[in-house]
C-alpha cells in the first residue's frame, strides 16, 4: 500500500518531448514506473523511446490530447512538464479529460492561473499535486514527478512537504527506515493538494506507521495541518518548519514563503503543531532523531 | 507605490485623480501652480506615510515646494523618499474601504469592504469587526455586474452611490483579474463633495510569476529601494536576499536554503552569535557559471567572513556541483578570498567529494553533515 500512487499506475507526461519532460521520462521508467506515453500535440502520431528499469528500449507513443491518451493506454496519472505560460490549459485538459491523479512540476505559475484550475477541479474527479513541486513517489514501485528514486526504499514513513529539497534531505536522514510514498506538495500560495490530504490519506494508509510534515514560513497551511492531526491523526507525527530566521516581508524562493505579521512565522507553526502533539525538530537532523526514537520503540 | 498602483487604476477605468509625480521641490512646485490646493505624498511602498509626517496638505504653490522638500529624502521604514505625489486637494464627505485579494487558505478569491475606510483596516476590524464585510468570490466565475451589485449591498455602501459603486468594483476587479494582481486596495475609496466616488489612495501587489503576461511590470518595480548586492543578483538571474550575518549561504532549492539559514544561525549561537549573510537559492542546475555568480555576489558583501556551500544532489549531480565550485574558483581566482565550507550529499556525492579532495583548493573545507558543515562555517566566520 501507499498513497495516491503505486506500482499499477499508470503514467502519461504532458510535455513528454521538452528538455526537463524528456530527461524525466527516463529517469521516471528506470525507477520502475509505468510510463505509458505522452501527449504534444504538435508531435502526435510520434514515438519518444527511453530504457525501462531493465534496460530494455520502450517506445512511448505521443498523442495530441490527455483524452486521446488515457483512451490508448488506460493512463490514470498525468505528470505536467510544461512552460508557466501553458500549464492552465493543460491542467484544465487533463481535468476534463477525467485523469485521477495530476501532478504539476512546473516552476512560476502564475497564481490566478492556478487558482481558476483549482475552481474548475471542483466536483471532478482529479486530484492534483502541485503545482511548483517534485511530485510524488513510492518507493520500489512508482515515481511520478522529479524526486530521486535512489534517495531512500520502501519503509514505514509517510513524508508530505512543501519543499522538495527539503524532502530530499529528510528521505536521505531517515534512508535506512524508508518511505511507504513522499510527496511534495509545492510551495505555490495555492495548491491542489495540502498537507492535510496527504495527513489523511497516510493516516488510512496501512503500510504507513508514522508520518513526517515538513512545512516553511507563510500562510496558515501548518496551522490547519495541526488542528486536523488533534482532531484526526491517530499515527505519529513529527514535523519539521524551515523559515525560523527568515526576516519579516521578504519573499524566499518559494511564492509561498514570505512571512507578513504575526501569522505565518515559524515559530507560531511550531507552537501549533506542539499543540497538537507533533514533536517539532529545530533542524532537519533532530527531526530524523525524533522519528528514530518513535520507530525505534515500536 | 500608490503613483503607480494609480496608474494602474486609470488604465481600468477606475475614478482616481493621477497627480502629478515630483522629484524635485521645483517640480511640486510647478504642479501646485497647475492644480491649486494640493497634498503633497511621499512615494515609498509602506503603509503609514501620514503618520511619518510623509503627507502634507499645500494651500498654496510656496507650501507644496517647502514641503516638497521636507519630504523628499526623508526616510519612512528605512525606505528613502525619491519622489513626491503632487494630487489635487480633495473635498472628502466620508471615506470608504475595497479590496480584491487573494485568499489562499481557500483557494479562491476575496473582497473585504467596509464603510469605515481612511485608517487601517486591520484597526477596523479589531474595533469594529461587523463594519468589514468579507464575501468570497470564486476564481472561476469572478465577478460580473450582478456580484457587483451583490458586494456593493453587502459592503451597504450608501444607495444613492449604488450605481458609481458598482462601476467602481468592476473596474477594480478589471485591475485584478487584468494585472495578475494578488492585492488590489483602495484606502480611502472616498466620496467626494457632489457625491463623487473616488479611488484617493492605493495599494497593488502583482504576482511575479505572471511577468510573462506583463511587459510593463518591471517598470514599476522600486530599483532605488533594491539593495546593491540584490540588485546584482538580480541582473544574473540569481534568488538572493541580503541580510545582515557574516555567514554566506550558498543552496539549492528554497525549502533547504531556508533550512539552512537556521541551521547556521542555530550553530552561530556557539560562535559568537554569527548568523547568516544572505539567502540564496540556485536552483537545481548548479553549473560553475551559475555557482561562479553566486560565489561572486556574496564575496562582494563586506560583511561576509565565511560562506556555507549546502548542496543536496537530486536531479544535479555532485560531481557537477564540485566541478561547478571549481570552476567558479577559477573564474573568480584571487577576487576569491573568504573561507568556502562545503557540504554535498545525495546523488554521486562519491565522485563530488573525491573532486574536491583532489583539487585540495586552500580555501575550501569538505564536511560531512549539514550540522558540521553549518558549525565550521560559523566558527571560520568568528574567527
Amino acid at each position: 500500500m501507499s498513497i495516491y500512487l503505486n506500482k499499477d499506475s499508470k503514467v502519461i507526461v504532458q510535455g513528454i518531448t521538452g528538455g526537463e519532460g524528456t530527461k524525466h521520462t527516463r529517469l521516471m521508467l528506470r525507477c520502475g514506473t509505468q510510463v505509458v506515453g505522452g501527449v504534444n500535440a504538435r508531435k502526435a502520431g510520434t514515438t519518444v523511446t527511453h530504457a525501462d528499469a531493465d534496460g530494455n528500449d520502450v517506445d512511448l507513443p505521443v498523442f495530441a490530447s490527455v483524452a486521446e491518451a488515457m483512451a490508448e493506454t488506460g493512463a490514470d496519472v498525468s505528470v505536467a512538464f510544461v512552460p508557466p505560460a501553458f500549464t492552465k490549459d493543460a491542467c484544465l485538459e487533463a481535468i476534463d479529460a477525467g485523469i485521477g491523479l495530476l501532478v504539476v512540476i512546473t516552476e512560476g505559475v502564475p497564481v490566478q492561473d492556478t487558482a481558476e484550475v483549482w475552481a474548475h477541479l471542483q466536483g471532478k474527479q482529479t486530484r492534483m499535486i502541485g503545482p511548483n513541486c517534485p511530485g510524488i513517489i513510492t518507493p520500489g514501485e512508482a515515481l511520478a514527478g522529479i524526486t530521486p528514486a535512489t534517495i531512500a526504499g520502501k519503509g514505514p514513513i509517510g513524508l508530505v512537504s512543501k519543499s522538495g529539497t527539503l524532502t530530499y534531505q529528510m528521505m536521505f536522514e531517515l534512508r535506512d527506515f524508508g518511505f511507504s510514498t513522499a510527496i511534495g506538495i509545492g510551495g505555490d500560495p495555492v495548491v491542489g493538494t495540502t498537507h492535510i490530504d496527504a495527513l489523511e490519506a497516510f493516516e488510512n494508509d496501512p503500510e504507513t506507521e508514522a508520518i513526517v510534515m515538513i512545512g516553511e514560513i507563510g500562510g496558515d497551511a501548518e496551522e490547519r495541518a495541526a488542528d486536523y492531526i488533534k482532531a484526526h491523526v491517530t499515527k505519529p507525527v513529527v514535523g519539521y518548519v524551515a523559515g525560523f530566521t527568515a526576516p519579516e516581508g521578504k519573499t524566499m524562493g518559494h511564492a509561498g514563503a514570505i512571512v507578513s505579521g504575526s501569522s505565518g512565522t515559524a515559530a507560531a507553526k511550531k507552537e501549533a503543531l506542539e499543540a497538537a502533539g507533533v514533536k517539532v525538530g529545530k533542524t532537519p537532523s533532530e527531526t530524523a532523531q525524533l522519528m528514530r526514537e518513535i520507530l525505534g520503540s515500536r | 507605490m500608490e503613483y503607480q498602483a494609480k496608474q494602474l487604476f486609470a488604465k481600468h477605468g477606475v475614478t482616481v485623480t493621477e497627480g502629478i509625480v515630483a522629484t524635485t521641490p521645483e517640480e511640486a512646485r510647478a504642479a501646485a501652480e497647475q492644480l491649486g490646493v494640493v497634498v503633497v505624498k511621499a512615494q515609498v511602498k509602506a503603509g503609514g506615510r501620514g503618520k511619518a509626517g510623509g503627507v502634507k496638505l499645500a494651500r498654496t504653490p510656496d507650501e507644496a515646494e517647502q514641503h516638497a522638500s521636507d519630504i523628499l529624502g526623508m526616510e519612512i521604514k528605512g525606505l528613502t523618499v525619491h519622489r513626491v505625489l503632487v494630487a489635487p486637494g480633495a473635498s472628502i464627505v466620508d471615506e470608504y474601504y475595497f479590496s480584491f485579494l487573494l485568499d489562499r487558505s481557500n483557494r479562491q478569491y476575496l473582497c473585504i469592504a467596509s464603510v469605515e475606510g481612511g485608517v487601517e483596516i486591520e484597526e477596523v476590524a479589531k474595533t469594529n469587526p461587523d463594519a468589514v464585510k468579507q464575501i468570497p468570490i470564486d476564481p472561476g466565475t469572478g465577478v460580473d455586474e450582478a456580484k457587483a451589485r451583490e458586494i456593493v449591498a453587502e459592503a451597504a455602501f450608501p444607495a444613492e452611490l449604488a450605481d458609481q459603486a458598482v462601476d467602481m468594483v468592476l473596474a477594480l476587479w478589471k485591475v485584478f483579474v487584468e494585472e495578475d494582481a494578488t492585492l488590489v486596495e483602495v484606502n480611502p475609496l472616498a466620496r467626494l463633495e457632489g457625491d463623487v466616488l473616488e479611488a484617493l489612495d492605493g495599494k497593488v501587489s502583482l504576482d511575479e510569476n505572471a511577468e510573462f503576461r506583463h511587459e510593463d511590470h518591471a517598470s514599476f518595480e522600486d530599483k532605488e529601494a533594491a539593495d546593491p548586492l540584490e540588485a546584482k543578483a538580480k541582473a544574473k538571474g540569481l534568488n538572493y536576499v541580503k541580510l545582515d550575518g557574516a555567514v554566506g549561504i550558498i543552496g539549492n532549492g528554497a525549502g533547504l536554503v531556508m533550512s539552512t539559514l537556521d541551521v547556521v544561525a542555530y550553530a552561530g549561537e556557539a560562535h559568537g552569535g554569527v548568523t547568516p549573510a544572505n539567502f540564496l537559492d540556485i536552483g537545481g542546475g548548479a553549473s560553475a557559471q551559475v555557482m561562479a555568480d553566486g560565489l561572486d555576489v556574496i564575496l562582494g558583501d563586506e560583511q561576509v567572513k565565511s560562506v556555507f556551500v549546502n548542496v543536496f544532489g537530486g536531479i544535479t549531480s555532485c560531481d557537477a556541483v564540485a566541478n561547478g565550485i571549481v570552476g567558479a574558483l577559477e573564474i573568480l581566482g584571487d577576487d576569491a578570498t573568504k573561507p568556502l565550507v562545503v557540504r554535498l550529499d545525495g546523488n554521486n556525492v562519491e565522485e563530488g567529494r573525491r573532486i574536491l579532495e583532489e583539487k585540495n583548493h586552500p580555501l575550501v573545507t569538505l564536511v560531512e553533515t549539514m550540522d558540521g558543515a553549518a558549525d565550521k562555517a560559523a566558527e571560520l566566520a568568528n574567527a
